[in-house]
């Protein structure tokens, strides 16, 4: 008993099983990319919403019921009857040469002429967001966002060891004012900023479209400065009124690589999205994605080409439109009637709404309480790489019915209400700015992003 | 198990409480060592379908690898009872006192086992005294460091060690955040031990003690959940006469409570060799990173051939 660090009853050390067990003999053995990857108190609490009990406004998932079986089915028939030995084999690196016409077609919608030459399908766009950061980020690198920005590219830029530059936006989306200040400060501070990255069209999290002129105005600031814009546009076609914007690729070729995707205008099962880049982007991106899958889903991508030839996409997408505005404007009805004393976006676009709470108020500190009352959001901490965005949560539409949304905020305003009445009872004892900071990033799991 | 006959066994994982996930880990590994075992296992959410279900097929027994409010508070358990279906664990009554930490702390303190001082309050206290006399009339009774903890519910979700008089504002409202009363208790300095006792009809006996020895020097949510971030010893670096005097207490609590089958009690062991209670957990954790499994592998036993007998000393308490 020479071991007096917990006390004098502590036992000599030496046998082998004296040297304890941490579970992970490979704990040591990680690379630094992965320390954000764990478990995580706030991650845990999101189990709960997968329960039909609670009404989720966290996830993102696409409301695919509103896609009729048989369009699928009879896409998924025809492949297989006239191509199954080519929709189950290996495929091109860079994707099905007819599929890449055809989202020529799709990206035409929005303004964007390119050459078929030019697109690389991926598995999902997140895909294509992890391969343009393989291909761009080395430690150490800035990479600038909007403030708040999509979790999972935040993510993919953290597990490069890149430090993500949040821009501030407002109701026009980022602010190129900001842009250039933050551009300037940090060159003068000798960091190498590598790009941009901005979801420009009905904005994940906060729903917001950059109006023409400031998207014109950052590509020039992109232009002037040497930063590659990556163009991340998941929800354009998901309009609820005027058409947005055209992406800002319609104006740019050179300097900027667009990320489009099939999962929110048709299904996020089939994992197909793509990259449209300059020639020697897209070299290196097809060598990329050659070396991390060695082709894209063939089958998946048959179908979808199939489903483009035969079936009214169109009409399809005017059909998600129309379920998502619905939805939207429950969203907001909910808002103005259980809590009219706070402030939201309201989008013309997309699944989500960003609201903001009272000052005081901690979105992640008070999940705990939405899981009593059976509703699940997501914290706006989730969309900040600096621990901003406390005081604000995102919620989505795309999925619950209107019906479940309205009791959905019915209950977050219990949750808001309940935190806001522990806190007054608080207030003035001391500081009450939540302090249970974790290392680990509040994700959602992957069908909640 | 070759002689004996495989049984028809439900485990139940899931639920939703704030401690879901962690239900469905221990019911997966649960399900994977009773299958291991030749028995035929069905995982069940508790739903809307479950007494139904359970009244239709009429399994041998009921797994439940629930934590939190589901599971450990004894209203799924009384539900059992009713319906005449044997289950795994602790009944209702003892669930139910197990599940509040400050009364489980009462009826061990009684049994003889020390416990850290601590005062328990819900938070309609702060309401109607004012929080700034009641905050003051805490720190006037109690030094820091203070552990303050909802006075239920596990995975030291909504527990803050207060090293400073001014944290405890910000404390209080993160237990409120999980229940309605908050336990404030004097930090304990020593060896974090919990001890995982099995009792199947013999008496209580406990496992080796599993020290806990966090590598960020808190045992949290993140510590307990990502293998690699907390160094386990079992048994613990004890002398014989303080793991006699930890496992003494373990027992001497699990029989207190009156809990049966299995139970984790945690304690911290003093500078003195003094083992203090802090909580019982009647479900404990049965993860691939919790402390029981550990002490099953190291008291030499089959984690499938435990999870069986205690499957087997249910369907036989049932009978009695």
């Amino acid at each position: 008993m020479n071991d007096t660090r917990n006390g004098r009853f502590v036992t000599e050390q030496g046998s082998p099983r004296q040297q304890g067990n941490n579970l992970d003999p490979w704990y040591h053995h990680y690379a630094q990319r992965t320390s954000g990857l764990a478990a995580s108190e706030v991650r845990a609490l999101f189990a709960v919403a997968s329960r039909p009990e609670v009404v989720s406004l966290a996830g993102g998932m696409p409301y695919v019921a509103a896609l009729p079986d048989d369009l699928v089915v009879g896409a998924m028939d025809r492949v297989m009857r006239e191509q199954g030995p080519v929709a189950l084999q290996y495929g091109s690196g860079q994707g099905v040469p007819a599929l890449r016409e055809q989202i020529l077609e799709v990206m035409a919608l929005e303004g964007i002429s390119g050459s078929a030459d030019d697109v690389i399908v991926t598995t999902g766009s997140q895909h294509a967001l992890e391969l343009f950061s393989k291909l761009f980020i080395d430690p150490g690198d800035v990479v600038l966002a909007e403030g708040p920005s999509y979790v999972t590219a935040m993510v993919i830029f953290r597990s490069y060891q890149a430090e993500v530059d949040h821009i501030p936006m407002d109701e026009h989306g980022l602010i190129p004012e900001a842009l250039r200040e933050h551009i300037a400060r940090l060159k003068a501070a000798g960091r190498r900023v590598k790009f941009l990255y901005t979801v420009p069209t009905f904005h994940n999290p906060a729903g917001v479209t950059l109006s023409w002129e400031r998207r014109l105005e950052i590509l020039e600031i992109a232009r002037q400065n040497d930063i590659l814009v990556l163009e991340d546009n998941p929800y354009g076609l998901l309009y609820f009124g005027e058409k947005p914007p055209a992406a800002m690729r319609s104006v740019e070729r050179d300097g900027v690589v667009y990320l489009g995707t099939f999962s929110k205008t048709l299904a996020p099962g089939f994992r197909v999205g793509w990259a449209l880049a300059p020639h020697a982007i897209r070299e290196k991106l097809i060598l990329a994605n050659e070396a991390a899958v060695l082709s894209p889903s063939s089958f998946s991508q048959l179908v979808i080409s199939e489903y483009l030839r035969d079936a009214d996409w169109r009409g399809q997408i005017d059909t998600f439109r129309g379920v998502y505005r619905e939805r939207k404007e429950a969203m907001i009805a909910a808002l103005e009637e259980y809590l009219p004393e706070l402030s939201w976006t309201n989008p013309n676009g997309g699944f989500y709404v960003w609201l903001t709470l009272p000052s005081h108020l901690d979105s992640k500190a008070m999940l705990p309480r939405a899981v009593t009352e059976l509703v699940a959001y997501t914290p706006g901490t989730a969309f900040y790489g600096d621990g901003s965005g406390a005081q604000n949560i995102r919620l989505s539409f795309c999925y619950p019915t209107p019906e479940s949304i309205k009791v959905g905020v019915r209950r977050l305003a219990n949750v808001i209400n309940g935190e806001q009445d522990l806190l007054d009872t608080f207030a003035g004892t001391g500081p009450l700015t939540a302090s249970r900071a974790s290392r680990t990033s509040p994700n959602p799991p992957t069908d909640l992003r | 198990m070759a002689e004996k006959e495989a049984l028809d066994i439900v485990v139940l994982a899931g639920g939703i409480s704030h401690e879901r996930d962690i239900s469905l880990r221990s019911g997966r590994r649960v399900a994977d060592a009773l299958q291991s075992f030749g028995h035929h296992v069905t995982v069940r959410e508790p739903d809307g379908a479950l007494l139904g279900y359970l009244s239709e097929s009429r399994p041998d027994v009921v797994w439940p690898a629930l934590h939190g409010s589901s599971g450990e508070d004894g209203a799924l358990r009384a539900l059992l009872e009713l319906a005449g279906v044997p289950f795994v664990g602790s009944t209702t009554d003892a669930a139910r006192l197990a599940w509040s930490k400050p009364a489980a702390k009462t009826v061990v303190s009684r049994a003889g086992v020390a416990t850290p001082a601590s005062v328990t309050l819900p938070k309609e206290t702060f309401r109607e005294l004012g929080a700034n006399s009641v905050l003051a009339t805490v720190l006037g009774a109690f030094d820091v460091p203070l552990v303050v903890k909802p006075a239920h519910g596990g995975s030291a979700q909504g527990v803050t060690i207060v090293t400073a008089a001014e944290e405890l504002p910000r404390a209080m409202v993160d237990a409120y955040t999980y229940a309605d009363v908050a336990l404030i208790e004097r930090k304990v300095a020593g060896v974090e031990v919990s001890v995982a006792v099995l009792d199947t009809g013999d008496g209580p006996i406990a496992l080796p003690p599993v020290e806990i020895e966090p590598i960020e020097g808190t045992y949290t949510f993140d510590a307990r959940y990502n293998a690699g971030e907390t160094r386990f010893y079992v048994p613990a670096r004890l002398d014989e006469s303080t793991t006699e005097a930890v496992s003494g207490a373990a027992t001497a609590a699990h029989s207190a409570l009156g809990l049966r089958h299995l139970s984790r009690v945690d304690l911290i062991v003093d500078a003195a060799g003094i083992p203090w209670f802090l909580e019982a957990n009647v479900l404990p954790g049965l993860t691939e990173t919790s402390i029981m499994p550990q002490a099953i592998a190291a008291s030499g036993r089959d984690l499938g051939d435990v999870y069986a007998t205690l499957a087997a000393a249910a369907i036989a308490d049932a009978g009695e």
